[in-house]
């Protein structure tokens, strides 16, 4: 499955306090897989998480080259691999049931072992990943081709050594969380009580005990009595980093609720609404739809919160409800050309977007495998590209610009050669470091910073 | 593409200018007036292609629900802003009066199957491709973005007889009760649909006709926001081949209610046993379609609801 590993360099034009410096080198990880359609960074950046669309996990882990110099280079390489789900058919509606993996949520480590949670459309799957590196030597129980010796023949005890053997690591189903969802996944956070987590479908969140796998409770449900009058869905939901009775869920209709799970069981009335007004200059038939969230992420500080709509990235202050405090255009060429993304679906694709370990950097995807940062602290913004084609080894990765005027610049690309098929809906970001993954179609590109000196 | 901001106003040619109090444009002049039909043609297409999403329906794997919901709410928001306008209203009436031409497109069969995975994974998934209109029955490809491996095979008939007086409704993906029309005789507009995503350019040049010929809306009840469009239901024998490709399906997928909608419809044998009469030589006159009006009910709304 991985196939070859290559080096490339990334260098920007910004400033050095921009993530990617100009003495940065970067590794591509190529693997052919099937659709990437998630990506997870663990708690401490060590091990990268993805999952296909064919029910499948693949966990990387980064070895660092000098231990005592971690910005140095390091590498991922494939640690796990298992089969998360596999698809299944609803004999009772005579539907498919998608193996995809829509979420992957590492939990916090406790002890040896690690454990993640992974959802297809129905089912939540709770996997330890464990490595054995030492086996049990010396039994004088069995004779050399296996079969146990007469017990009468053994006539002392030998007590068996460990020894080492070659690192394995095995992935193995602890819980399985079934049957809570009508509609389908589209988020599992997992709460800073450690203990609890929740799964959201388009109407419904669920809060879980990670302990407990027959019984879940309702938390919200916006599903109306009567489904003809369904205007809206949620898209997405988090529990607050460290307030274990916060979380939020996000809407099509592009409002984000926060809801207090201490107020009542049933969290349909939302302790706070953030949604801007809309631009009335703006307005046109596919304003709704551009203005539904994908993704909503709270700042690793938990003061803020991020939310993607098709064109742009908005943070919130979680103290002011009525306006996001910053907003950043991602693609807004695309504002003139909605009808035809409307036609060929790209309107509905659901981008993600994440912070950095200091919630000073924001990264998004977009189209021809265009992935977006925007530095909020010094307010500039880059457009870079992941692509074998465009990269060479060891080469310098340049930042790309989309020209939307009429005279296109040399290395410029004009809006119309934009292949929308080219998508980067999954990034993620090491907790730490500055090392990025970016998921396209099919291929995981890791990035890496490495800082000069 | 759609212009921005202003709603407009359905010009009259026959009006008077309006009068000073009236804050919208005045005279319509020559100029306003194909703006205003160009904007009414752009909104019409996209009412056409947001119909043509929600009927397109995945019929092994459950259909994306946000994304319904958004096509669903831009219909109703066409549709409100069109009865505002007054040409929804134009439009009923007008599909009302309408005769049947006889290679118009009324009715479409929706057969979801999968396909190799594999063949699909080289096709760059593109919205819609009409294989070709002819009359008769003809089927459209449609591979959905995002889902290469589905393909989505609508057969259409054409009808032949001059007097249409099927059902025509079209139930949103949640709707349960029947969107009913009282007027008769309307018409879908099938082809110039497809043929919009194609060439825009031939079809605005029927525009008016299309007008008059174009998806209906329930306007009878103004709750109901989606528009219509009808089926023709002649009684022909039920197509074996149909029946034996269905013959696993189970019954219970027509169940609406853990699907998108609320109550339970008719078995997909039903469904099919309609549908298959839906053959290449259905030619029977309108006479037959009142009668199954009822069952066309039902099995719209599995189409469209599904």
């Amino acid at each position: 499955m991985q196939k070859d590993l290559t080096i490339l360099n990334v260098n920007s034009p910004l400033s050095a306090a921009i993530m990617m410096s100009l003495e940065t080198l970067r590794k591509a990880v190529s693997v052919e897989s099937d659709i990437i359609s998630t990506v997870e960074f663990n708690h401490t950046g060590e091990l990268l998480a993805t999952g296909d669309k064919g029910g499948r996990v693949v966990i990387f882990q980064q070895e660092i080259e000098n231990k005592n110099y971690p910005q140095l280079r390091s590498e991922y390489n494939v640690y796990s691999t298992f089969q998360s789900h596999e698809p299944e058919f609803d004999y009772l509606k005579s539907l498919e049931i998608e193996e995809k993996i829509n979420k992957i949520r590492w939990l916090p480590q406790k002890n040896a072992a690690q454990f993640l949670l992974s959802t297809n459309d129905k089912t939540i799957k709770l996997w330890k990943i464990s490595e054995r590196d030492r086996r049990a030597d010396g039994y004088n129980l069995k004779e050399e081709d296996g079969r146990y010796k007469d017990p009468n023949s053994i006539t002392s005890l030998r007590v068996p050594v460990l020894i080492p053997m070659d690192l394995m690591v095995e992935a193995s189903p602890r819980r399985v969380f079934a049957n809570a969802h009508t509609y389908h996944i589209n988020s599992v956070s997992v709460n800073s009580d450690h203990e609890t987590y929740l799964s959201a479908d388009d109407l419904r969140i669920n809060l879980w005990n990670l302990e407990i796998t027959d019984r879940s409770f309702n938390i919200v449900d916006i599903k109306p009595a009567n489904m003809e009058e369904l205007t809206e869905v949620i898209t997405a939901s988090e529990f607050h980093p460290n307030q274990c009775n916060t979380f939020v869920f996000s809407s099509s209709k592009g409002t984000i609720r926060l809801c207090d799970m201490r107020a009542s069981a049933l969290c349909d009335k939302h302790s706070k609404l953030f949604e801007e007004p809309e631009n009335p200059s703006n307005r046109s038939f596919f304003s709704e739809i551009i203005s539904s969230i994908s993704d909503v992420k709270f700042s690793h500080n938990g003061q803020y919160m991020m939310t993607r709509d098709y064109l742009s990235v908005k943070i919130w202050d979680l103290k002011m409800e009525n306006r996001p405090v910053e907003t950043y255009q991602v693609h807004e060429y695309l504002r003139s050309k909605l009808c035809s993304l409307y036609e060929n679906d790209c309107i509905f694709d659901k981008f993600e977007c994440c912070w950095n370990g200091n919630d000073s950097v924001v990264m998004t995807g977009s189209y021809n495998n265009f992935f977006r940062m925007f530095d909020r602290e010094h307010r500039r913004d880059v457009t870079l590209e992941a692509s074998r084609e465009n990269s060479k080894p060891l080469q310098v990765l340049k930042p790309r610009k989309v020209c939307t005027g009429g005279k296109r610049k040399k290395d410029e690309i004009s809006v119309d050669s934009l292949d929308f098929n080219k998508k980067i809906l999954h990034t993620a970001w090491h907790p730490l470091d500055n090392i990025i993954a970016v998921a396209t179609t099919n291929n995981l590109y890791i990035f890496q910073d490495k800082l000069t000196g | 593409m759609f212009t921005k901001g202003t709603k407009r106003k359905f010009s009259d040619p026959g009006e008077e200018p309006a009068s000073s109090g009236d804050p919208g444009p005045a005279a319509p002049s020559a100029a306003a007036r194909t703006l205003s039909s160009s904007y009414s043609l752009q909104r019409q297409s996209l009412l056409d292609m947001s119909l043509i999403k929600l009927q397109l329906c995945h019929m092994l794997v459950e259909p994306n629900l946000c994304r319904s919901v958004l096509i669903a709410n831009t219909v109703r928001q066409i549709q409100e802003e069109m009865t505002q306008d007054g040409t929804w209203h134009i439009m009923t009436q007008a599909l009302a009066a309408a005769q049947c031409p006889a290679d118009r497109l009324v009715a479409t069969e929706v057969l979801c199957r999968q396909t190799d995975a594999a063949a699909q994974a080289g096709q760059s998934p593109k919205p819609f491709s009409v294989v070709g209109l002819q009359e008769g029955y003809h089927s459209e490809e449609v591979v959905m973005e995002g889902d290469v491996e589905t393909e989505v095979t609508m057969s259409s008939l054409s009808p032949l007889s001059p007097q249409l007086s099927s059902a025509s409704y079209l139930t949103g993906p949640f709707e349960v009760g029947p969107c009913w029309e009282e007027e008769d005789e309307e018409e879908e507009e099938g082809d110039c649909e497809e043929n919009e995503e194609e060439d825009s350019e031939g079809c605005l040049s029927d525009g008016e006709e299309r007008d008059q010929d174009h998806l209906n809306a329930d306007s009878r009840t103004g709750e109901k926001v989606f528009g219509t469009f009808e089926i023709k239901h002649p009684a022909s024998p039920p197509d074996p081949a149909l029946e034996e490709l269905f013959s696993d399906v189970d019954p219970s997928y027509y169940d609406l209610d853990t699907v998108l909608t609320g109550t339970p419809k008719m078995g997909p044998y039903d469904l099919l046993e309609s549908l298959s009469s839906h053959g290449p030589t259905a030619l029977s006159s309108s006479s037959s379609c009142r009668s199954d009006l009822n069952e066309l009910d039902h099995i719209m709304e599995i189409i469209v609801g599904s």
